[in-house]
């Protein structure tokens, strides 16, 4: 690595890292700034903490928003994942291409767009049926779940078709029937997709200010659109200490996730060696 | 008398015997995918306790059919009997019939006890039995210090093993195997096949086998159809198939040959000539033909039928022709020569290496006869 | 997590949801619910296949329809603010009224159009400079040795996890005339005036990079991570020079990788509501924010869903043109 080109693509990569570090380093260092002006630093504090964890307006918006999240990244499993399923399983069925170019507009969608079909949709419903009467968290919980189903469907489609046709049909060959089959032979196998899928719809929903402004309706505010009406308002060092938590409980968890698959790849090169020692 | 008392040739060759119920039945099965027929009315025969042979290239519908016989694959047209019972219809896990997969499809999150063990608990098999049958069956295929292990922790030739355990603890009717040997390396490839076969003839079950690999396919097979775009050309055991082929596909399929062209001259009940341009001489054929007098066929005659010598043989009439040696293969324990003959056409002959060396070898550009057998030649029409 | 970890979880998973799924069927309203539909015909396969395409064609294919009726309406000041597209009088008539006004209106106001345009272009601009600024990431990364590899992945996919609003907020705290960066400068003294960056052009595009950077990077470093490196080992070998074998060779097999990447950045920087409306200007018109305005500022829902529709149009050209793209760079 010591060629003139390989110097240019590592200063490169440098900079782009520190370009996508630098804003959240500056969120973390000014959330323990005590000035109230965030950027003119005054010393060292954690006060902004203490006023945050007391500010009842952000606690119960982010109550709702894990709640939301929540309910959103099983709906969005479930029905991603038959998505996933008719797309990969079921051969050529009438409507496939439907269900395909369904499932896949979400991903492209601009949000605003969505945010507003979708209010329009539950205004005219409530118009026609009486239902859903008014707007608020159920509401927001099928707007998420419906965008997020498309990413869990493209995640576990992925893995589907990835995974080797024959294991399940030596299932079935051995006497399971399909429903079987998939409880105990598919499912295991694309559990790790499933989490994933989960994780994913639990984040989306939770980072989602656009589409929940458009269908949520009065007494029902995201942990975002809460975020959002302070940011506009200009800086506020409680929202500093917010993204720093923020911060911290991702990085904990990536840590850890990291830390785990070191040792089970310490376990995977021990099962590798074994199985070389077994072939003498 | 009874020392020398052969076995009754019909229960080695159930097919001779005209009385013999086959246990398998394909009657004129015919499979489509869009406008591609993958499988062209076939009917073939399978009898109990035979291990068959699909044999064929990529793509000539040998893996289709395994895969209706095994339920995957419904036919378009056509019936499948096994032991008297019509398949149509009959989904894949209630057939008295298992599969070893290709890739083995080994389920990766279970260990070799509960693979080997899951056919076993879908059919509700009480838990002592069940797990017998399992020691018994690991015991069998030698993996009984593995049954914890996870598939990943197998070598290839072991997860083989397993596939096939798992497939036969069902004391399945029928087991199909899909290229059976396919991934495993050269070496383990040929101790595997006779442990194949010890296995077959101990259990009793009847095997149907596909592979593209012709050696594998003669080393086990009872019996080879060769297949060949949707269709089988021939039905016949190893012997058959490589000495008596019926068509020009089989002869070049199986094994390499020298093809010449030719018209017959000369034909009787028990002798047949046929003058080849191709070959550069006369072929004498020491039996009938059933083909019409003048009509254009081809003799396949196989390299290692044909002797090669720089001195003219004893009889250079008929069944000798004459060429320059363009090429010599050296492969151990035998050498091919490549030929030219007069006709532009290049033959191909082998020898085995009898002795380490000789100052007599033949050579490059090496003027030489090649003669052969009047039982030699096979006469193919087709 | 390692895919041995992920089995060992679903293995548990497995074998606890299986009897609880077949319980769960026993459950009294479930067992009325899947009695129904087996009634109309569907029953496991269709099943399947009916839930999410109900879902869907319910919350996002009537929607649309809904949308496209709306944008045929006249503004109204009522609960809803649109008035009905059809009506059947007293006698029975069936009157449809279709109300072009939306559309003329968007094509009338200057102000719509200069949005489109400017979307466009912010989109294209933002994007051209995501594939400049990570292409070389993406090369270095995927040619790093297979620890480093791992890591730097994670650092890119990591603020995807954080929330997306925060990070535009940071840029605030950075870009402002009393922020971070013109501190800095004044602090050194090499500026005495603060620059002007928040509420400009320029703020959009530093927002729009930093947040749809990761996008870009991740498929480039996809094509370049599986491309063979022999062949340019073979190009040197044939006496072609590093960096022609780069523009030759590198490349052309990583133009499915560039297509996406472009793509993943330009149609969501083209909606894009946040960025503009917390970085951008007065002057900074991109359409997400003007159909945003339209909708909770002017009440006008018509407009709104006229706006809609054209930027749908808009959207399926693009994909039209990526796939037309991307299949000419797939093909050998």
């Amino acid at each position: 690595m010591s060629n003139p080109r390989s110097r240019f693509v590592t200063a490169w990569m440098c900079m782009g890292f520190a370009f996508l570090y630098i804003p959240i380093l500056s969120l973390i260092i000014y959330s323990f700034n005590s000035n109230k002006l965030v950027t003119v630093w005054a010393g060292f504090s954690t006060k902004w903490y203490g006023i945050l964890l007391r500010n009842e307006q952000i606690l119960e918006a982010a109550w709702l928003s894990l709640k939301i999240g929540f309910i959103t990244a099983w709906i969005a499993v479930v029905l991603g994942t038959l998505v996933a399923l008719c797309l990969t399983r079921f051969g050529p069925f009438r409507g496939r291409a439907l269900l395909s170019g369904l499932a896949t507009a979400p991903l492209v969608m601009p949000e605003v767009i969505t945010g507003l079909s979708l209010l329009l949709l539950f205004v005219a419903m409530e118009q026609a049926i009486g239902w859903p009467a008014g707007r608020g968290t159920f509401t927001i919980i099928v707007a998420h779940a419906t965008f997020a189903l498309a990413y869990v469907a493209v995640v576990v489609q992925s893995r589907l078709v990835g995974m080797d046709p024959s294991i399940e049909e030596a299932a079935m060959d051995l006497g399971a029937k399909p429903a079987k089959v998939f409880f105990v032979i598919t499912l295991p196998i694309i559990f790790p997709a499933l989490l994933s899928g989960w994780l994913l719809a639990f984040t989306l929903s939770l980072d989602d200010l656009v589409i929940a402004s458009f269908v949520s309706g009065p007494g029902a505010s995201t942990l975002p659109m809460v975020i959002y009406s302070k940011v506009r308002l200009g800086l506020s060092p409680e929202i500093n200490a917010l993204a720093t938590l923020l911060v911290a409980v991702v990085a904990a968890m990536v840590v850890g996730i990291g830390l785990f698959s070191a040792r089970q790849e310490k376990i995977r090169q021990r099962d590798i060696q074994m199985a070389i020692a077994a072939n003498k | 008398m009874s020392e020398g008392k052969k076995p009754d040739p019909l229960m080695v060759a159930p097919w001779k015997d005209p009385a013999a119920t086959p246990y398998i039945r394909i009657q004129n099965v015919t499979k489509k995918f869009g406008d591609f027929v993958a499988v062209n009315n076939v009917s073939l025969n399978i009898y109990k306790q035979e291990l068959f042979c699909l044999l064929g290239g990529s793509g000539c519908g040998k893996s289709t059919l395994l895969r209706m016989l095994a339920g995957f694959e419904e036919p378009d047209g056509g019936q499948i009997f096994l032991d008297g019972q019509d398949m149509a219809g009959i989904a894949p896990y209630k057939r008295p019939v298992n599969m070893m997969f290709q890739s083995y499809a080994l389920f990766p999150h279970m260990n070799v006890e509960d693979n080997v063990a899951f056919g076993l608990k879908q059919d509700h098999t009480p838990k002592k039995e069940l797990w017998d049958r399992v020691k018994g069956m690991l015991e069998m295929v030698k993996l009984s210090g593995f049954a914890s292990r996870k598939p990943h922790q197998l070598s290839g030739g072991q997860r083989q093993r397993v596939a096939l355990a798992r497939a036969l603890v069902k004391q399945p009717k029928l087991l199909l195997l899909d290229e059976p040997l396919g991934a495993l390396d050269r070496k383990l490839r040929e101790s595997t096949q006779f442990e194949l076969m010890n296995i077959q003839e101990k259990l009793g079950v009847t095997f149907v086998v596909v592979t593209h690999d012709q050696e594998e396919a003669m080393t086990l097979a009872s019996r080879i159809g060769v297949m060949n775009l949707g269709q089988i050309v021939q039905v016949g055991t190893p012997t058959e198939i490589y000495e008596f082929p019926t068509s020009r596909f089989v002869a070049d399929f199986v094994g390499s040959v020298n093809m010449f062209d030719g018209r017959i001259t000369d034909e009787d009940n028990d002798y047949v000539r046929i003058s080849s341009e191709d070959a550069g001489c006369t072929i004498f054929i020491n039996h009938g033909v059933a083909a019409p007098p003048s009509a254009a066929l081809a003799v396949a005659i196989r390299p290692e039928k044909i002797a090669i010598s720089r001195s003219p043989p004893a009889n250079t009439q008929e069944n000798c022709t004459q060429g320059i040696v363009e090429d010599i293969a050296y492969m151990g324990d035998m050498s091919v020569f490549n030929v030219r003959l007069k006709s532009g056409k290049l033959a191909k002959v082998t020898q085995p290496n009898l002795v380490r060396h000789t100052d007599d070898a033949i050579h490059w550009d090496d003027h030489v006869f090649m003669s052969w057998h009047a039982a030699s030649g096979v006469v193919l029409t087709v | 997590m390692s895919r041995a970890g992920y089995l060992a979880l679903g293995d548990q998973l497995a074998t606890s949801a299986e009897p609880l799924i077949r319980n769960l069927v026993r459950l009294a309203p479930i067992r009325i619910l899947l009695n129904l539909f087996g009634r109309l015909g569907l029953r496991g396969r269709g099943l399947v296949i009916f839930l999410p395409y109900a879902w869907l064609a319910l919350f996002f294919l009537i929607p649309f329809v809904i949308v496209l009726k709306i944008s045929f309406a006249d503004q109204l000041i009522a609960r809803p603010p649109y008035s009905a597209l059809w009506e059947l009088s007293e006698k029975g008539y069936l009157t449809i009224k279709l109300n072009l006004n939306n559309y003329r209106f968007l094509i009338d106001d200057a102000l719509y159009w200069k949005a489109y345009l400017n979307s466009v272009k912010i989109a294209f601009v933002s994007a051209l400079i995501c594939l400049i600024v990570g292409y070389p990431m993406a090369y270095g990364m995927a040619r790093a040795d297979k620890a480093w590899r791992n890591i730097l992945l994670m650092l890119v996919i990591l603020p995807f996890w954080t929330s997306f609003l925060l990070r535009v907020y940071a840029w605030i705290g950075l870009l402002n005339n009393n922020g971070i960066i013109n501190n800095a400068l004044l602090g050194l003294g090499l500026i005495d005036q603060p620059i002007v960056m928040m509420k400009t052009d320029f703020a959009v595009y530093v927002g729009i990079v930093y947040s749809y950077l990761p996008f870009m990077i991740l498929p480039l470093f996809t094509a370049l991570e599986k491309m063979d490196v022999t062949l340019l080992e073979a190009a040197a070998d044939l006496g072609c020079k590093p960096l022609k074998a780069f523009f030759t060779i590198t490349i052309p097999l990583s133009m499915p990788g560039i297509i996406a990447g472009f793509s993943l950045v330009f149609i969501p920087a083209l909606g894009e509501f946040v960025i503009p409306d917390l970085l951008g200007g007065t002057d900074t018109l991109m359409i997400g924010h003007v159909l945003w305005n339209e909708f909770f500022s002017n009440r006008a829902w018509p407009v709104a869903s006229a706006v809609a529709i054209a930027m749908l149009l808009l959207v399926l050209v693009i994909l039209y043109l990526q796939s037309r793209f991307q299949r000419a760079a797939e093909a050998p």
